[in-house]
């Protein structure tokens, strides 16, 4: 097929911008900036304040290679490695991963579903206050030098006052809680998005993969983070109130912790995950020019995964010491939640197969993707094997693997989905060259970095060990290591260059640069605040390479339909869509801008900052301003939307 | 394409490395001395097998996917359907691959670990950042050393009173942990003689790098001569200087915190030291147990173990060279 | 890709549905009540847990919560769900008085439910502080207590908001989602009750 743009009078129909710019647009300057509630600026700022918190924990691991790199080394002592040891683990987990992700949801979601916003706008911007101040707070333990050392998962009785008597650990353990509610409200505004507002005729088996991955995500968000909530809450109970969850001698169980832990640990995992591969299915079929194989395998594999995950979370305590039987079951369901990865890996295969793939910079991201996640999910079922995870568990060997997952097939999509989407975010393309360069550091550098530490697991190397002694076989393979981490850390820096070269002085993008087939890439690039003038109308799955020219809907004067057409945006107003054939059912308001979600998000902040300095005053007065904000909410619900 | 090459290329460079690298220096767990340990390297081995096989199958059909279209104008067609490949690729095979795991899963974990009859039972409590090891049917403590016979079968009960602390020791098997309020048992044989380094493989805080030990499996004979030297009550000092540095070991603060069987010094804050001088490490396996190390250990231990739960002690020369002299004599 | 021609005809899809579906703060809230459910199923799963895990439950010196007030003041709470139907009904149909009084009963008797828990933990001879079955005890049962209260200060927005007449037939989605979350508080005393209240007696 020809590589067309599609006419932008095709989704904006005959209305003049500018008098919808007015009715659009922000207020400039800061109130703008801390009233606006456009998907589309939010996601920007969830990837910007996600990378830059990669980036810094990203440092901090350089400087644990460093250490590492040879034996009884001095760059930091113990006491800072077991810190940055910790800070890095949780930062990327729960700063990064997760945000940057719901970054791109935010962002592209809608744009994917031919609407005009998320279904709750305030709640999005509100989930992206409560990301930030939460970043902020537990990165205010680093900057007065108190940071957290208990390890991204905190075991208790380590982690409770008697043993961590300091405030750094009540940093961690009220950061997790507080940012617990952005993902939770995040993925509340998901799941709505996705049933009530698709554009008409996207039936629920038309929708692109990528929202089908994160609907599966936000599922398992609503299901898995209360349990990390309980874990961290409990044991903050304890440590600020003197409860007795987790106090052995007073009938508290240790172990109780860790099952809260890893409910939401594994799931968490995939939802990392899940959305990553989500980005992969859009790429991969787009480069090589041809529908994803097996559509509705990919899809039940996506859901299947998220039901699945919830029944392996004792894989992370075979060492723990239960009775063998209970075990095995938890080791072979965590070998079953294979299979719905190996269906993705054949239709990813399938599709490129029967395609002709363009070697694009998102596309090699994309092989290197599979080729590095292949490695990091063997690696996984062999942990699944229960004896074979008694040698292994908590030595490098897990390191390698989780790397190989998470810093290899989650990162490596992320930078593919840059490259891919940030020229409909910015209208400008980023480098294709320096693509190619980032992504052959990146590959090589990671590998280097990280298949020697299978091989440190074997040779007997724990992991969280701030020094080792010469003469173990070690040195070799942890020198090669860190040099791999400094060339993977180049490659990401010549990315984050590309990108921001792009943003002033890319080459201009079009609407549709990779000549895509998914609704995103029918509005102009940048899109417009309120995306489309007209919602358009979809008969396929792959609406922009069956729909030629793309029909866009009008109103039939009824209520139902009356937002279908551009005076929908005039109004500022968007579609309602019902749940599996989306047909249009009603209107909604869309909210206008407010400095609600930001105060509210305040709120929770210094209420939090209360808990942590004990300050029941600091505590009250946060409180009231969040009763107050969520008073004023409910007040002006009938206002603002039917 | 180059992406073939550069993973493969580097595989087999670091597979040479691990071949070189797992001499006898490191405590590697493919090179097993150990019931446990050579069960699950055998498991490993049958992994490796398969591993290698879907990686370089699997990782095949990427690479000639991606390139398999080129120069075409709409893409190679193919008689395969999507779906074949799916459920062969994707379900089938893995399926199987996944039977034969779950075989293995089973398989050897009912193996390991089983009860058997006349154990020798050994209990080891996890401290921050040391561990304490007891005879219970012999009747004497000793500390960061675990001495057994081999052939017999060995329990050792895991416990901590503090934080939670796991006993790996790769060459003779996997991890268990000792959990404050749990008692766990680890059941396994040595096959083979020799010292084995141990592990503190659960993060438990400042110090967890350092927290290791020594396994000296050694013959059932050398290991009863062992024991019963143990239970021998300590002789008196031999020489002189070891007498005093008796009187100095108790009149300085080490008796309050270390105990010496058969004197006044009842201490539980830090290991035995009845056979100090036999034993081969100080400070868990940190450095080995030489006059020069022992007398900087005592004089600020902190330099060789920053943040370890034992203060410096500063001593007059004398006192010093008499406090090692003796301690270096409790065999 | 040769451009294959719109599977479903345009018109089709765009029409509109008969039978009005569910608005969005709907599906807001019931995906609300599904973490929270969550939240507490963590919670009592965690009673059970710790339960298994020691020898006595309650712990020696602790005897079993009293049933008798326990049971009366339940069934208030669940009691109060009825009034609340009765005012969602009344809105349905435009009538705002129905809805008024069915608020203002359901508040008085989840305030009452209030009252005697307070009254409750006051007369609770064991602290929160003394063993895992006093924290886990005030935590969850503390929690649902403050869901009540919670849903009692809501209930004053919303009356207000009845009072002035701000709701009408078309207009009335902050009812329908604060009915949902009052339900909801319910259901989950439903089991709360069983478990720490009468679960301590079956030995
Ligand atoms: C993105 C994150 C991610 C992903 C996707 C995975 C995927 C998997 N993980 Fe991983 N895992 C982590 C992140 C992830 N993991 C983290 C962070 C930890 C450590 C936490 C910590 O301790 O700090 C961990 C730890 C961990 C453990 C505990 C180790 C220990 O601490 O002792 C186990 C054990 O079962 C495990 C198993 C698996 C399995 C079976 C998969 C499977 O989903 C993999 C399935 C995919 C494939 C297998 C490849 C594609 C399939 C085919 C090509 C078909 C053919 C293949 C076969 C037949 C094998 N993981
Ligand atoms: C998404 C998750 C993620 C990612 C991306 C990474 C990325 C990296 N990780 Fe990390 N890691 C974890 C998640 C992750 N990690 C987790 C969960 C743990 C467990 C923690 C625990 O045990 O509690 C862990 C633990 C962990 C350890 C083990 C610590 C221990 O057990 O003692 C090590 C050791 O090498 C390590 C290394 C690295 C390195 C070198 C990178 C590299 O990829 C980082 C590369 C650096 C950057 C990307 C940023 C800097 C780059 C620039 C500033 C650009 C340069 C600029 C120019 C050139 C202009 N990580
Ligand atoms: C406040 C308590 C305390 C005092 C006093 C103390 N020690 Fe220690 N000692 C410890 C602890 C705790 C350790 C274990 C440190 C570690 O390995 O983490 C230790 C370890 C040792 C070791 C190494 C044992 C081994 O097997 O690793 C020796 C030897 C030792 N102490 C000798 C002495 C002598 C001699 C004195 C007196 C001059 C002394 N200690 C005083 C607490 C103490
Ligand atoms: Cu003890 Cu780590
Ligand atoms: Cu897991």
């Amino acid at each position: 097929m020809a590589v067309t743009d599609v006419p932008s009078q095709e989704t904006h129909g005959e209305v003049d911008a500018e008098e919808l710019e007015e009715i659009w647009a922000d207020a400039p300057g800061v109130p703008g900036f801390f009233s606006t509630i456009d998907h589309k600026r939010i996601g920007m700022r969830y990837i910007y304040t996600a990378f830059f918190f990669f980036f810094v924990s990203g440092l901090m691991a350089l400087v644990m290679r460093s250490q590492l790199a040879a034996p009884n080394n001095h760059v930091v002592g113990p006491e800072t490695y077991n810190q940055l040891m910790t800070i890095h683990g949780t930062t990327m987990i729960f700063l990064f991963n997760t945000p940057v992700l719901a970054g791109f949801g935010n962002y592209i979601l809608p744009l994917q579903l031919g609407t005009r916003d998320m279904a709750f706008p305030r709640l999005n911007a509100f989930s992206y206050w409560i990301f930030v101040l939460s970043g902020i707070f537990f990165f205010a333990s680093f900057l007065i030098g108190k940071a957290p050392d208990g390890g991204w998962f905190g075991y208790v009785p380590l982690t409770d006052k008697a043993f961590s008597p300091g405030i750094n650990l009540d940093f961690w353990g009220l950061a997790i809680v507080f940012v617990g509610i952005s993902t939770t409200v995040g993925a509340v505004n998901f799941i709505v998005t996705t049933f009530k507002m698709r554009a008409p005729g996207m039936t629920i088996n038309r929708v692109p993969i990528f929202v089908w991955s994160i609907l599966s995500m936000a599922f398992m968000v609503l299901f898995a983070v209360p349990a990390v909530t309980l874990a961290a809450g409990l044991l903050e109970l304890d440590r600020l109130f003197g409860t007795a969850f987790v106090n052995p001698h007073l009938g508290g169980s240790v172990l109780l912790y860790q099952h809260l832990f890893w409910f939401w640990g594994h799931p968490e995992v995939y939802i990392l995950f899940v959305p990553a591969t989500g980005m992969i299915s859009m790429i991969i079929p787009v480069m090589a020019r041809r529908p994803l194989a097996a559509y509705l395998w990919v899809a039940t594999a996506l859901i299947a995964v998220a039901f699945i995950s919830f029944g392996v979370w004792v894989h992370h305590m075979f060492a723990t010491g239960m009775p063998v039987q209970a075990m095995s079951f938890f080791s072979a369901v965590s070998l079953i939640i294979v299979l719905p990865s190996g269906v993705q890996f054949f239709a990813w295969i399938a599709t490129m197969w029967k395609g002709r793939v363009r070697f694009t910079t998102p596309m090699l991201f994309g092989i290197g993707f599979l080729l590095i996640f292949l490695l990091g999910g063997i690696t996984g079922a062999m942990l699944a094997v229960m004896p074979f995870d008694w040698q292994v568990t908590d030595s490098y060997f897990v390191v390698a693997h989780f790397h190989y997952v998470l810093n290899g097939a989650v990162v490596f999509p992320i930078f593919g989905a840059i490259y891919f989407w940030y020229p409909k975010m910015s209208g400008r393309r980023l480098s294709e060259r320096w693509g190619h360069i980032s992504f052959w550091l990146m590959f090589v550098g990671f590998n280097l970095a990280f298949f020697g530490m299978h091989i440190l697991g074997f040779l007997g190397m724990p992991r969280r060990i701030a020094t080792y002694p010469s003469g173990l076989g070690w040195d070799d393979l942890n020198m090669i290591s860190t040099i791999g981490g400094f060339i993977f850390a180049v490659g990401t820096g010549v990315t984050l260059i590309n990108w921001f070269h792009a943003r002033w002085w890319g080459k201009p993008a079009g609407n549709d640069p990779w000549d895509g087939d998914s609704l995103e890439w029918s509005t102009t690039s940048p899109p417009p605040e309120y995306n489309f003038a007209s919602i358009p109308v979809v008969a396929s799955r792959h609406p922009l390479w069956d729909q030629r020219p793309l029909p866009t809907a009008s109103s039939t004067g009824d209520e139902a339909t009356k937002s279908l057409g551009p005076e929908g945006a005039e109004h500022h107003e968007t579609p309602e869509t019902t749940g599996l054939d989306a047909r249009p059912q009603g209107t909604l308001d869309l909210p206008h801008p407010t400095y609600l979600p930001f105060l509210l998000a305040c709120g929770i902040a210094v209420f939090f900052v209360g808990l942590l300095i004990k300050a029941i005053l600091v505590g009250v007065i946060g409180a009231a301003a969040l009763v107050i904000a969520l008073t004023w909410w409910a007040w002006r619900t009938e206002v603002d939307l039917a | 394409m180059r992406g073939r090459r550069a993973p493969l290329a580097l595989a087999v460079v670091l597979l040479t490395t691990f071949v070189a690298c797992s001499t006898k220096r490191s405590p590697s767990i493919v090179d097993p001395k150990g019931s446990e340990a050579h069960t699950i390297a055998g498991v490993w081995w049958l992994m490796f097998g398969l591993a290698t096989a879907v990686y370089v199958i699997v990782g095949g059909f990427i690479i000639v996917a991606a390139v398999r279209g080129r120069g075409t104008k709409e893409g190679r067609p193919s008689r395969v359907r999507d779906n074949t490949f799916v459920w062969v690729g994707g379900i089938i095979v893995p399926a199987v691959i996944l039977v034969v795991l779950g075989a293995a899963t089973v398989h050897a974990s009912n193996s390991l670990r089983k009860p058997e009859t006349n154990p020798l039972r050994i209990e080891v409590v996890g401290k921050r950042w040391w561990w304490a090891v007891s005879y219970p049917d012999q009747k004497f403590d000793t500390a960061n050393e675990v001495h057994i016979p081999v052939g017999r079968p060995i329990e050792i009960g895991l416990d901590s009173d503090n934080v939670i602390h796991s006993f790996w020791v790769p060459q003779l098997g996997g991890k268990v942990d000792l959990i404050p309020g749990q008692h766990n048992v680890w059941r396994f044989k040595a096959t083979k003689e020799g010292t084995f380094r141990g592990e503190c493989a659960e993060y438990c805080g400042l110090e967890h790098a350092k927290m290791n030990f020594l396994v000296v499996a050694q013959s059932a004979a050398s290991f009863d001569t062992w024991a019963l030297r143990h239970q021998q009550p300590q002789s008196e000092p031999a020489s002189q200087l070891a007498a005093n540095g008796q009187v100095v070991f108790m009149r300085a603060p080490c008796a309050g915190c270390h105990t010496i069987r058969g004197t006044t010094a009842h201490g539980t804050i830090g290991p035995d030291l009845t056979d100090i001088g036999s034993r081969l490490t100080l400070g868990a396996n940190t450095v080995p147990n030489t006059e020069g190390y022992l007398s900087g250990w005592i004089v600020n231990s902190q330099t060789i173990k920053p943040g370890n739960l034992m203060p410096p002690i500063p001593l007059s020369s004398n006192d010093l060279q008499a406090l090692v002299a003796y301690l270096r004599s409790l065999k | 890709m040769s451009a294959v021609t719109a599977a479903v005809p345009v018109p089709e899809a765009t029409a509109p549905t008969k039978g009005e579906g569910r608005p969005t703060p709907w599906w807001g809230m019931a995906c609300l009540i599904m973490t929270e459910s969550t939240l507490f199923a963590g919670l009592i799963g965690s009673y059970f847990f710790l339960r298994a895990s020691s020898k006595q439950w309650p712990p020696p010196g602790i005897e079993e919560p009293k049933v008798m007030l326990a049971l009366i003041f339940s069934f208030v709470l669940w009691g109060s769900s009825i009034p609340m139907l009765v005012a969602e009904r009344g809105i349905k149909r435009g009538n705002e008085r129905t809805l008024r009084f069915g608020l203002m009963g359901a508040w008085i008797l989840g305030a009452a439910f209030v009252a005697y828990s307070l009254y409750d933990f006051h007369e609770l001879h064991f602290g929160w502080r003394n063993n895992a079955y006093g924290s886990i005890f005030y935590t969850t049962v503390g929690l649902h207590t403050f869901h009540v209260f919670l849903g009692l200060v809501m209930s004053v927005v919303v009356q207000i908001k009845a009072w002035l007449g701000k709701f009408s037939k078309e207009r009335h989605v902050t009812v329908q989602v604060y009915a949902m979350y009052w339900h909801f508080v319910d259901a989950v005393w439903l089991v709360v009750f069983p478990t720490f209240i009468l679960s301590p007696h079956i030995k």
